[in-house]
């Protein structure tokens, strides 16, 4: 592991998210707990609708506030203090200080009205003390740093005047503006050409380097994950179910849920052409209807007795290897 | 004329104008496909990979006459799709189908699965009014939907299900070929492994043919026969997928290659990152496409178009600084 042991930057504790809907209140986030150090790059992966943006915009606090319950136990401690109920003009302060975040579809966190550089001014401004034209050298660099062409011109242009992948860096560098502490990135390549997508993860890279910057990075692509992360948590159904180092993770799953992700890649080689892929039957359980015990016992392929009448706890020391099985595999190789 | 071939492509031309001004006049033209000549054999899988942008989707469209091509021929079978009209090609219809990557927006929100895939059917003339319901429910199991999904709407299902529906309207009017455009793109890699089976296991009991469009070289070295690589509407190189690996010579195939991360962890690599832009597809560059960002170019690469010529069996590649046969 890269990350060196001192303090973590981030640490989330019993995170639980609630969304009131006109059939009841759903858990989308259910007891999610873990930590995040500097400079090292925390992977979240699982399927669609698991809960990986609800965490992370719970931790940004950007979900409708009206709509969204946070549990009382939930805690989102940066360098100690608990924002979880922190007020929005503290999060404000927050957002692109100490935490940067970069989502999958960068056109809602640019606005649409505004030029590049006024939108990197805004940032610059409020997160530090050059004068207007130090802001515009600066807004100028950062386009360059993540290779924007012509970063002179690009500057003045609206967001519609660029390509997808511009936007996304762009968005990195306004990301990046504020040098921040932590940096969330929701599928920030997932929409992308893989040489793009190359791009991208090289930027984050060099920060992670230069400023020993936390990175959590939410993706579902798992080629992604092996490359560049240092620890993974595996969501399924608003509920953390593994987590351990990316070693571990690929080459010794314990969660039945984790060994199926991983078996149902392509992999190339001849071995593997053509041939029938392993599948996970059927589909994440609805939030109005998970079931009592094992969140995974419909699509389970070792499913007991005892899956389906309690839902098994996380085992485990929370930033080490963490299960939530009855019966875990023994974490042979994949 | 290869005996094998279903579709011969012939210096296929696909260039959209663009008007504006007051006058509403052609101003310049998308070069989205810039002649491109390939086979696709009877009951292979063809796979055809590039980044967005680079005229999959144009191509697709263009082979089974979704659009009419600015020049080139399409033999199918002998007869130039490529020349003929409207009526014409009315026969040619039912036997090319298209999938897409987002089957909602191809479906009728207001019209049961039964009703849509019914409605092919018939169109076609594959089966009479009495025989349809039968044909439909058949139709239904065999791409892995429950007989119960037939009365409902698109809307009722996930991601995945929906592309099942997809493929049975494609399906219900018995084509030859299957044209599939990215169509498991939008899906998760457990429902993509699912809907890649379902393809599979369709393809070898109907004995289909089908192209596979897809930005994911992984996807396609497991599910295609041969691939071709595109790269701003021309073909840089064909090869078969079993070797892609080892034997790509194109520096834009091994740069997309090297670009693809790699699921292990313990085979860590520096990701090949290209440097530059792809250029305008408004005006062409006069020689390769790919000089800008390519790391072994040559002076000589600016001035010429490499053709694509076949260097061993089954494996052709434009690039100038590629011995010959
Ligand atoms: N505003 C909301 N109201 C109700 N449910 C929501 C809301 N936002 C998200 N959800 C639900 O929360 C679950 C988790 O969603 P999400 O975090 O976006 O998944 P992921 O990012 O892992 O794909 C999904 O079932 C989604 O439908
Ligand atoms: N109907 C159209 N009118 C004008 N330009 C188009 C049209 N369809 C596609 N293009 C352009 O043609 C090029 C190739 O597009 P497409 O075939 O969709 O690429 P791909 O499927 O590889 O992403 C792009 O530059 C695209 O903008
Ligand atoms: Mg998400
Ligand atoms: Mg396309």
């Amino acid at each position: 592991m890269s990350a060196t042991r001192t303090k973590a930057v981030l640490e989330v504790r019993h995170l639980t998210t609630g969304f009131k809907t006109d059939r009841g209140v759903v858990t989308a986030v259910d007891d999610v707990s873990f930590d995040l150090y500097p400079g090292e790059t925390l992977g979240v992966v699982g399927e669609s609708g698991c809960g990986k943006t609800v965490t992370s915009k719970s931790i940004m606090r950007l979900l409708p506030e009206h709509l969204t319950i946070y549990g009382p136990a939930s805690e989102v401690r940066f360098e100690g203090e608990n924002l979880a109920f922190a007020s929005e003009e503290r999060m404000r302060r927050v957002r692109g200080d100490k935490v940067a975040m970069i989502f999958q579809e960068p056109m809602t966190s640019l606005n649409p009205v505004f030029t590049v550089g006024w939108q990197l001014d805004e940032a610059l401004r409020y997160h530090t003390d050059l004068d207007a034209r130090g802001r515009r050298q600066r807004a100028i660099e950062m386009l360059r740093l993540v290779e924007i062409p012509e970063p002179e011109r690009r500057v003045d242009e609206y967001p519609h005047q660029l390509s997808g992948g511009m936007r996304q860096r762009v968005m990195i560098a306004m990301a990046l503006c504020c040098e921040p502490d932590v940096l969330i990135a929701d599928e920030p390549t997932t929409a992308l050409d893989v040489t793009i997508q190359a791009q991208i993860l090289q930027l984050m890279a060099n920060l992670k380097e230069r400023l020993s910057t936390a990175i959590m990075l939410i993706t579902h692509d798992l080629g992604v994950v092996a490359q560049v992360c240092d620890r993974v948590l595996v969501m399924y159904a608003g509920r953390v179910i593994e987590s351990g180092t990316v070693a571990e993770i690929f080459h010794a799953p314990r969660h039945p849920y984790t060994r199926a992700l991983l078996d149902s890649i392509p992999k190339s080689g001849a071995r593997a052409h053509k041939k029938r892929l392993p599948t996970i039957p059927g589909i994440v359980p609805s939030l109005f209807e998970l079931p009592a015990g094992c969140r995974f016992q419909d699509r389970c392929a070792y499913k007991e007795r005892r899956c389906v009448d309690a839902e098994p706890g996380l085992e485990g020391a929370l930033g080490g290897r963490q299960v939530r099985c009855h019966f875990p595999l023994d974490g042979g190789a994949a | 004329m290869s005996a094998d071939a279903l579709l011969e492509v012939r210096d296929l031309v696909m260039h959209f104008p663009v008007r504006g001004g007051v006058l509403n006049r052609v101003q310049r033209r998308v070069h989205a496909v810039n002649g491109v000549s390939f086979d696709v054999r009877r009951g292979e899988v063809l796979g055809v990979v590039g980044e967005s942008g680079c005229g999959k989707s144009t191509l697709g469209k263009c082979l089974i006459r979704l659009l009419s091509p600015t020049a080139g021929s399409i033999r199918y079978e002998g007869t130039d799709l490529a020349a003929l009209g409207h009526g014409d090609l009315m026969p040619f219809r039912k036997k090319m189908q298209m999938v897409f990557q987002d089957p909602y927006s191809s479906l009728n929100p207001r019209m049961t699965v039964r009703e849509a895939v019914r409605e092919v059917a018939l169109f076609h003339g594959v089966v009479s009014r009495d025989a349809a319901d039968a044909y439909v429910s058949e139709l239904i199991q065999k791409v892995g939907l429950r007989a119960d999904a037939a009365d409902k709407f698109p809307h009722e299902f996930s991601g995945g299900q929906r592309q099942r529906i997809g493929i049975a309207r494609a399906l219900a009017c018995k084509p030859d070929l299957l044209v599939a455009d990215e169509p498991v793109s939008a899906l998760d890699v457990s429902i993509q492994a699912q809907v890649l089976n379902l393809l599979m296991d369709l393809k070898d009991e109907l004995g289909l043919t089908v192209v596979f469009v897809s930005h994911d070289l992984k996807v396609i070295e497991h599910f295609c026969d041969r691939v071709l690589v595109m790269y701003l509407g021309n073909v840089v190189e064909e090869l078969d997928c079993e070797r892609l690996h080892a034997d790509a010579r194109h520096p834009y195939t091994r740069a997309l290659l090297g670009a693809n991360p790699i699921n292990d962890p313990a085979d860590r690599r520096p990701l090949t990152v290209l440097e530059g832009d792809v250029p305008s597809p408004f005006t062409l560059p006069p020689g390769c496409a790919f000089a800008g960002r390519c790391p072994v170019v040559e002076p000589r690469c600016r001035a010429q178009r490499p053709p694509l010529e076949l260097k061993t069996c089954g494996h052709a590649v434009a690039c100038l600084l590629e011995p010959g046969a």
